[in-house]
């Protein structure tokens, strides 16, 4: 849109940027297709959480996390095409108002995996403006990049949940996750604490 | 006397055994889409803080949630209704099975035993096609004696075996809902 006065930023440099900020091993849940993919390549992480299916639930699956460990912060990444498909999560979570929940939306406008074909909010919807108008009222655009290490670090000693929004370009993911969804979830409980390795 | 009517006369009632049961095996996050029928016991969760019961907008959410939670350390279980079962395909099968969360799903059936909305049959019947498509444990409950010992099995079962199981509360049980206008 015309309002957003936003650099166009990379998704593997915004999630790197992220994960290099992470010292108390937060959650990071990683949405289908290339969300995930640059979670995998900016380094793995036990608490990281890879979707390989289920367009659209990672903020809902973050929430779950979210309610079962309130002393930790736990983040999702979400394209902007998966979160058009699970729009009414946003006034779930603004319900609930978890405080150790931070979502990252990477709007770049266009299913990139699917072969770039444009969103039907590209051009004509605001995600910040339909996160506000959910209710999450700490939502915002990141101008650049420090703008969004900016939010970040804002959003992780929040009193209720933050939701930053990146305009990204249209390159695809840097690593392919391995799909692996047992392993992934194991290792994905053993990062919480939740259980130990056999 | 049907069974419904006897449970308004009796103490014992099917959604305090399903309430009862909960508690017993420590669920407690319990998001759901409503139904008429599942009023009395959503009424009732959000009565006792035990649990943290919350609407949510659609059924494949509340499970993404539930997965969420049970991979932190915490149980639950989706309420809702046959339609929304409906809805569930996608997320059972690229999430609940694949990556073997017990996921615990109570249905309350609609489409059968007197239904008066024809969509309402008809998508009942791709309920239990799609159960049984991933080999989903079911069980559809339609006796109140039988309720407590289906429900606590089912439950204990999904987490021992990491595996989805669907509750199923046929109007048998629930009375179900009727043409009233």
């Amino acid at each position: 849109m015309d309002s957003r006065n936003t650099k166009v930023m990379n998704r593997f440099d915004i999630t790197s940027r992220l994960i290099a900020k992470l010292k108390h091993e937060e959650a990071v849940i990683g949405g289908i297709g290339n969300t995930n993919f640059d979670l995998w390549a900016a380094g793995h992480r036990p608490q990281n959480f890879y979707m390989l299916g289920s367009m659209g639930l990672a903020f809902p699956i973050a929430l779950g996390v979210a309610l079962a460990q309130p002393g930790r912060r736990v983040f999702a990444l979400e394209g902007d095409g998966s979160l058009l498909m699970q729009l009414g999560a946003l006034s779930t979570i603004a319900a609930l108002k978890p405080k150790n929940l931070i979502m990252i939306v990477m709007d770049n406008g266009i299913y990139q995996i699917t072969g770039a074909q444009p969103t039907p909010a590209a051009g004509v919807a605001d995600i910040v403006g339909i996160a506000t108008a959910s209710g999450l009222v700490r939502s915002s655009w990141a101008a650049d990049e420090e703008d969004f290490e900016r939010l970040v670090d804002e959003a992780m000693s929040a009193d209720e949940p933050s939701l930053i929004a990146v305009r990204i370009d249209d390159k695809p993911g840097v690593g392919t996750t391995r799909r692996d969804p047992v392993q992934i979830r194991e290792r994905f409980m053993h990062g919480l604490g939740v259980r130990e390795p056999l | 006397m049907a069974i419904a009517e006897q449970q308004a006369t009796s103490d014992i009632t099917w959604h305090g055994i399903v309430l009862q049961t909960l508690k017993r095996n420590e669920i407690g996050l319990i998001p759901y889409v409503p139904d008429r029928v599942l009023t009395p016991l959503i009424k009732n969760l959000h009565a006792d803080p035990f649990f943290t019961t919350f609407a949510t907008a659609r059924e494949e959410e509340a499970v993404g949630i539930v997965s969420g939670a049970w991979m932190g350390g915490r149980r639950g279980a989706v309420l809702m209704q046959t339609s929304g079962f409906a809805t569930l395909a996608n997320v059972l099968a690229s999430l609940a099975v694949p990556y073997q969360i017990p996921l615990i799903m109570f249905v309350s059936e609609r489409g059968t035993l007197g239904e008066f909305n024809y969509g309402q049959s008809l998508v009942c019947r791709t309920m239990r096609p799609v159960l049984d498509s991933l080999a989903l444990e079911h069980h559809t409950i339609t006796r109140l004696d039988e309720l407590e010992f289906i429900a606590d099995r089912s439950i204990k079962q999904a987490v021992t075996t990491q595996a989805p199981v669907a509750l199923i509360l046929n109007p048998l049980l629930t009375g179900g809902k009727v043409f009233d206008k």
